[in-house]
């Protein structure tokens, strides 16, 4: 018998889409039966709890949880967010229910030894609910108690070998797309850098420092699967600078219909024949392509390297051969002054271990917003305060054509004193001299 | 309960503490197969929707089985997820940036008996445990928030509103018959934790009311400066007020300088800002972050508010089917649903679809407005 009525609640568990709500049923009965006999250190009817007080949000259509508290573990600053709802007496199992963000391994793979390592943990110490992940990338443990917080910590540490992940005004967890351990697109090992500046800049991930929060993404190609440009500070994008490889014997056997088109994505509708000409060479946004019925050519100087033909004929088509990344900064969600995309601060950059030139634009970047950033403003909105030269200054990147689509359309340029001859001290009884008044 | 102590001393935290070791090596997860062929792949195929097989130069396979799922899980979930792992994948499995799990085969005939085993797998509610899907020309899996479930500021429910979103569009999740890919996704407030702005479909929660002001615990719960810093229209300023015959510390609002984004309530709880009428959904379409074709952009808001309507918000439902109805009888293939709507141009999407354009959809935030204004006498009636 449920703690609770959840009537509202219990409309989600029909439907084909896996029901979170069904889920956390299981695991109430799972805590209510405890098989394995665990003394649960925190609340058994946690889950329950939180099925009712979510229910009563379905009813009152307003959230129950409040401001978290400063809570976390010793020594860090992030982490750890407190939670606590706003009706504790009617549901004290979810009267604390903090989260704690654990760093997940670049490009998300597990095995089951550790996934089962933290599901013990997570069983014995908290609500047995978790998110898979969050936002940003970490494994998020969904509720549990203060007293918890330091043994979750130890455990995590001392058998899992494994830290927390970042909350706060800090760097927050880095993520980055799967890369080459499984994709043919992937002009970099996103999961190598990923990880080794996590390593380089756990001091950063762990205490806050930083006007906000700052995050970095790695993304193997301009496909951007794990949306650097739009979700990150400091985005990571894979390029090359040489030619697409073309294999012309399997772009005739796409023309024939052989292989089929972009790697069977479109294969649920009758899209008729493939068009070479319609579907790759003049969808191509530079036109930059040319087939002449036996040859496909490209015009490398022209390509701006979108990735459409490669992605439409993958088995034909590859990525070059001299790779690296561009890097764009400032991207953000819409709070405060609406949302920004990433801007391209670095066409080209080589992306080798130990990664030293990428952690100079980064530490660069850093020491200026660390300096000049206001309270809760992201890098980008710094940037947008204090011109896109600051940034090209701070970082002693050149100004470059490829960081604009279009020059300036007004003529309101700021010169400084020392680009102008003279300097701008002049004598106004020499000019009299010239002009009378 | 009695408390169970792994050997932490909070008298002498830093005895024997672990710190600042940062996550796993990705390379102690990895299968076998991806070990060896690392940064050697050749190509890929998607065999069927959900069913993905890459090459490798060595003429290895792995096969890739993804299958849909909330990203709020629990740990029973998950250790079923493990079983199936290690029956099936050699105790290897993923996850994707959009909260699907990739089970990896390596070989066909696992996969093809994993595949039978997961379609039979059924929560007691009756929906799948691991609908087989999310590739191609088709609707992934919703990047989401937290909503009514664990966020202190949302103007709405994430795992709800997605789970009715995701059933009515669930057919679209299994096949791969759109014009190109449809990336969905909902934050539950303009924070955009979720960061859906640049999304095909993007849901965001949005308050309609000024932040109501708890004068009595203002002084005492906020550092008003910063109440007054947070707020991105310069509607907040200190203030003192009358209470019970004393002069205290508060804040006051102008009110119709208020964007409800609720910044000021995230620095000073003594602003709360739901309410259950304010509340609910705005829709944007046409935003992405693939560079294909053309450049990244941010989705537009094309319907500027739906009512929260639990638990099944049908009218939110109803629209989104709608618009991806629509974008599927008219899209070019290849053609992401943001460049669809720019070849027919705006007014067209809003003849097509029926929606109704609004004064709410023209932009009057800061002087980028500007720039989605019409300076110029083509248009299409």
């Amino acid at each position: 018998m449920a703690k609770f009525q959840t009537p509202l609640l219990d409309q989600l568990e029909s439907g084909p889409w896996p029901s979170f709500v069904s889920d956390i049923k299981q695991e109430a009965a799972a805590r209510a039966k405890n098989p394995k006999g665990l003394d649960y250190q925190i609340p058994v009817d946690a889950p329950e709890d939180l099925l009712g007080i979510v229910e009563l949000s379905y009813r009152d259509k307003e959230t129950h949880w409040k401001h978290g508290g400063i809570v976390g573990v010793f020594g860090y600053g992030g982490g750890v967010i407190g939670r606590y709802c706003d009706r504790p007496e009617e549901y004290p199992g979810v009267a604390h229910f903090h989260t704690i963000r654990v760093n997940q391994p670049a490009g998300k793979y597990y095995t089951t030894d550790f996934l089962r390592q933290l599901c013990d943990i997570w069983d014995l110490r908290g609500s047995g609910i978790l998110n898979m992940h969050g936002s940003t990338g970490d494994i998020v443990f969904l509720g549990t108690q203060t007293p918890q917080l330091e043994e979750i910590f130890w455990e995590l540490t001392h058998k899992m070998n494994n830290d927390l992940g970042g909350s706060g005004s800090n760097l927050r967890t880095p993520a980055a797309c799967l890369g080459q351990s499984r994709c043919e697109f992937a002009c970099y090992n996103t999961q190598d850098i990923c990880y080794q500046l996590t390593q380089d800049y756990q001091d950063e991930l762990h205490r806050p420092a930083f006007p906000y929060k700052f995050k970095f993404k790695f993304d193997g190609c301009p496909n951007g699967c794990v949306c650097a440009m739009a979700r990150s500070d400091f985005a990571v994008i894979g390029t090359w600078k040489d030619d697409i490889k073309i294999d012309q014997e399997k772009v005739k056997a796409y023309v024939a219909g052989e292989f089929k088109p972009n790697a069977g994505a479109h294969a649920g509708r009758d899209w008729g024949k493939f068009d070479i000409q319609k579907e790759v060479v003049d969808l191509c946004p530079t036109h930059c392509m040319n087939w002449d019925g036996n040859k496909l050519s490209i015009k490398t100087a022209d390509c701006v390297r979108c990735m459409h033909c490669i992605n439409t004929m993958p088995r034909a088509l590859h990525i070059g051969d001299e790779r690296g990344a561009s890097i764009l900064v400032g991207a953000k969600a819409p709070v405060v002054e609406g949302a920004q995309m990433g801007s391209l601060l670095i066409p080209f950059i080589e992306v080798k271990p130990p990664y030293d030139e990428i952690k100079e634009v980064i530490e660069k970047i850093w020491d200026w917003w660390m300096e000049e950033g206001k309270n809760r403003e992201r890098v980008g909105e710094t940037m947008k305060r204090l011109s896109f030269q600051t940034l090209l200054e701070v970082t002693e990147v050149p100004a470059q054509p490829q960081q604009v689509r279009a020059p300036r359309a007004n003529p309101f340029i700021f010169f400084k004193e020392d680009e102008v001859p003279g300097g701008w001290t002049r004598d106004i009884t020499e000019f009299r001299k010239r002009h009378q008044r | 309960m009695a408390f169970i102590s792994t050997g932490y001393n909070p008298q002498k935290p830093m005895e024997g503490r672990i710190s600042d070791i940062g996550p796993r090596k990705y390379d102690e997860f990895l299968p076998e197969v991806i070990k060896k062929n690392f940064g050697k792949w050749v190509y890929h195929e998607i065999l069927r929707p959900g069913v993905l097989v890459h090459v490798a130069e060595s003429g290895d396979k792995i096969y890739t089985v993804r299958v849909g799922g909330a990203r709020t899980m629990t740990i029973t979930h998950v250790r079923e997820i493990c079983d199936i792992a290690d029956k099936y994948c050699g105790g290897h499995v993923r996850w994707t940036t959009r909260s699907n799990i990739e089970f990896l085969c390596a070989d066909e005939a696992s996969m093809e008996k994993l595949c039978e085993d997961l379609k039979t797998r059924k929560f007691d509610g009756g929906s799948c445990k691991f609908p087989i899907g999310g590739t191609g020309a088709g609707v992934s899996n919703m990047i989401h928030t937290q909503g009514w479930l664990h966020c202190h500021t949302p103007a709405t429910d994430s795992s709800g509103p997605v789970k009715c979103v995701m059933d009515t569009l669930f057919d679209e999740f299994t096949n791969m018959r759109l014009p190109a890919p449809v990336r969905v996704s909902l934050a539950c407030c303009i924070n955009m934790c979720g960061a859906v702005h640049c999304s095909d479909i993007g849901l965001v929660g949005i308050h309609r009311k000024p932040p109501m002001i708890d004068h009595q615990w203002a002084d005492q719960l906020c550092e008003i400066p910063l109440a007054v810093a947070a707020c991105p229209t310069a509607a907040v300023r200190p203030t003192k007020v009358e209470l019970n015959g004393e002069k205290v510390n508060s804040v006051a609002v102008k009110q119709d300088r208020c964007m409800y984004c609720g910044n000021c309530y995230t620095m000073c709880q003594a602003m709360p800002i739901a309410d259950s009428e304010g509340d609910g959904i705005a829709i944007m379409v046409g935003g992405k972050v693939s560079n294909r074709i053309s450049m990244p952009k941010f989705s537009k808001v094309v319907v500027s508010y739906i009512p929260n309507e639990p638990p099944r918000w049908p009218t939110l439902t109803k629209t989104v089917k709608h618009i991806v109805e629509v974008y599927a009888a008219n899209a070019n293939k290849y053609e992401r649903l943001g460049d669809w709507c720019e070849r027919i141009g705006w007014e067209s999407f809003f003849k097509l679809t029926g929606l109704e354009f609004t004064h709410h959809l023209i932009d009057d935030f800061r002087e980028a407005s500007y720039n989605t204004w019409r300076q110029s006498t083509q248009f299409k009636f």
